[in-house]
């Protein structure tokens, strides 16, 4: 049951996405590699999952009736570790290791490194069917917790999703619901050039789901989205949650170059030189969190 | 001459000895699980007759899912399963898992750490009438390179009941390799079966070469070295039922005396059970070996007979590779 969302409560989740884009910032400026866009984009749900979403409790992360949020789209793991460790599932202090030797916090991440990531991902397609199969467990051991399987725009180009919307599909399996993070970037370009996803709202109806759509850097829009998707308990639910990637960011939303780098990494158009890109994005997001805070 | 001890069919070598396919074990074993145990569920990608799968599909119609044909699907819904406490068996043709979901089953299944069991079927060129499409020729090569899995090949519908069955003793994944046509039954329900552990199925005081042979072929082995030992070639043939762990104490105890090595398998000579053994031997104690298998080409359709003749895997070749080994041993 999804607690009430106060206007209180709205503002302290605002807040702690944008905190969450800063350690996001100062996470992979060090790390040197991996992915930007995508993280920054997907802030406002990590947070609305973490703080108020999820029935979970985070100094137990194998407790049996936590609902499970999978992230089949691995390379975005970094917001979900920004998320863990401001949950407290580690110290805010261990995200400086992420990428680095002898880390928990692998470049994708890894089941067994890390309790609570739920599941190794990183090669794309597969966390869909991997959610399946944590549904079909739950059905047979009775229990009731939801399944939240996050999966990419770009992913959907993996045919092991749509064998896995077949069959969740077939089987109309219920508490089961995927958002999808419709930012509308991959590595190589826009989705719509790259291999065109649309119409993706009448292709998951014609495989036998709900869908819903939201703006995904709406929080307080995509907490009624899940909402509502939890009142829908005839099929499976498919939420395309519209998302900005690089949001909080002004050079980086938007823009599929910063899909797979780092800041201060490499010179990009329309971006401030390598060095100051890190430094640029912080200010920006420091004055959104004052914005933010000055609001009644 | 067969070893007593181990308990095998005293009827191996007439001529109407019993015949059966190693995936019948499977189905067996599978279902004598099911009982036991309620964890145990099963997936399938349309292929439930020819794997043996039917009779727990329905058995257990609550512990059983049929994915159609989406083997990637499949490994990714066992190691979901997995990751919830169940112990999952997949199950078709090798060559579509572990060889078209190859990447879904390293990611979400090995290096996850999922206990999911893999039944890879119509293993080798024994599959034959398919053609080479259907006979996984690679699938021990492709899964032994992985860390954390064990690999399982049988040698008879009995072992397979027994090695299926021994598959949930680990938590590990674990891969077990089945084939379709009916091959000579050589064990016994009283034959010792263990993970891990190669037995001297053929023994000698004073072998001149140690035969090792994993899944059916070892009934060509035996037949070989029947006929070598008349011949007054003594060997050794070892039943390598397990390919991973390898054991390596067992292998070091069975070529102790005599220093020269064939191994028998339906699989490509690279990468499978030969590739293991030579890869031990050549950092412990280097010795000759000749390796027995599909040399470097697919095969093609036609019957098991037919074709272990024509890809020069029958018991004239294992003969011919015991007298050659035991030459190079001497120069």
């Amino acid at each position: 049951m999804i607690n009430e969302l106060t206007q209180e409560k709205l503002k302290d989740l605002k807040l702690k996405a944008i905190q969450a884009r800063q350690l996001l910032i100062e996470t992979l400026t060090p790390a040197g590699s991996g992915h930007t866009g995508g993280p920054l984009g997907m802030a406002d749900i990590f947070t609305a999952f973490y703080f108020h979403i999820l029935n979970h409790d985070p100094k137990k992360p194998d407790w049996e009736d936590r609902d499970r949020l999978i992230l089949s789209n691995g390379h975005i793991c970094p917001i979900r570790y920004v998320s863990m460790a401001q949950s407290d599932y580690f110290p805010i202090d261990e995200l400086k290791t992420l990428r680095k030797i002898n880390s928990r916090l692998q470049g994708h991440p890894h089941r067994t490194a890390l309790p609570g990531v739920e599941t190794t991902s990183g090669p794309l397609g597969e966390g869909l069917s991997q959610g399946i199969g944590m549904a079909l467990a739950r059905n047979l051991d009775k229990k009731d917790h939801y399944i939240y399987v996050l999966t990419s725009d770009g992913e959907h180009q993996e045919g092991n999703i749509w064998e896995a919307a077949m069959f969740a599909g077939k089987l109309k399996l219920k508490k089961f619901i995927q958002i999808i993070d419709r930012n509308r970037i991959q590595i190589d370009g826009n989705t719509e050039d790259i291999m065109p996803l649309d119409p993706l709202k009448e292709k998951y109806l014609a495989f036998n789901w709900n869908v819903l759509e939201v703006d995904g850097n709406d929080i307080k829009a995509f907490i009624e989205a899940i909402k509502k998707a939890q009142e829908l308990t005839d099929k499976p639910v498919f939420i395309i949650a519209n998302t900005v990637p690089g949001k909080g960011v002004s050079f980086m939303e938007n823009n599929y170059k910063w899909h797979g780098i780092t800041p201060d990494g490499q010179d990009v158009e329309g971006a401030p030189p390598k060095g100051e890109q890190a430094k640029k994005a912080m200010e920006e997001l420091k004055t959104w969190e004052e914005k933010i805070k000055s609001e009644q | 001459m067969l070893n007593q001890k181990l308990k095998l069919n005293t009827k191996l070598f007439d001529k109407d000895v019993e015949v059966k396919p190693t995936r019948a074990g499977f189905g067996t074993g599978l279902v004598k699980l099911g009982e036991t145990n309620p964890n145990i569920v099963a997936l399938c990608a349309d292929v439930t007759g020819s794997t043996q799968v039917d009779k727990f599909a329905e058995k257990f119609p609550d512990r059983y899912f049929e994915t159609g044909v989406a083997e990637q699907n499949m490994a990714a819904i066992a190691a979901g399963l997995s990751a919830s406490g169940k112990i999952p068996f997949i199950s078709t043709y090798a060559t579509f898992s572990p060889g078209k979901n190859w990447e879904t089953i390293r990611t979400t299944i090995v290096y996850n750490n999922a206990g999911v069991k893999i039944a890879g079927h119509h293993t080798g060129i024994m599959t034959g009438t398919d053609g080479a499409t259907h006979q996984a020729t690679e699938d021990i090569a492709i899964t032994r390179c992985w860390p954390n899995i064990e690999i399982y090949v049988p040698c008879d519908a009995i072992e397979a009941e027994k090695a299926t069955i021994a598959s949930v003793k680990t938590e590990k994944p674990v891969y077990l390799r089945f084939s379709r046509d009916k091959s000579p039954i050589i064990t016994t329900s009283e034959t010792p079966f263990e993970v891990g552990i190669m037995q001297d199925f053929w023994t000698h005081d004073q072998p001149q070469v140690t035969i090792f042979a994993t899944g059916y072929m070892l009934y060509h082995a035996l037949l070989a070295a029947k006929e070598l030992e008349e011949e007054g070639f003594p060997t050794l043939v070892i039943n390598a039922s397990t390919v991973k762990p390898l054991d390596e104490e067992g292998i070091m105890r069975f070529t102790g005396h005599t220093k020269a090595v064939v191994t028998v398998e339906d699989h490509q000579i690279m990468g499978g059970l030969g590739s293991a053994i030579a890869e031990f031997l050549a950092k412990t104690n280097p010795l000759p070996i000749e390796f027995i298998g599909l040399q470097n080409t697919f095969a093609e359709s036609g019957k098991p007979n037919e074709l272990i003749e024509k890809y020069g895997m029958g018991v004239a070749s294992i003969k011919e590779a015991v007298k050659k080994v035991i030459k190079r041993k001497s120069t």
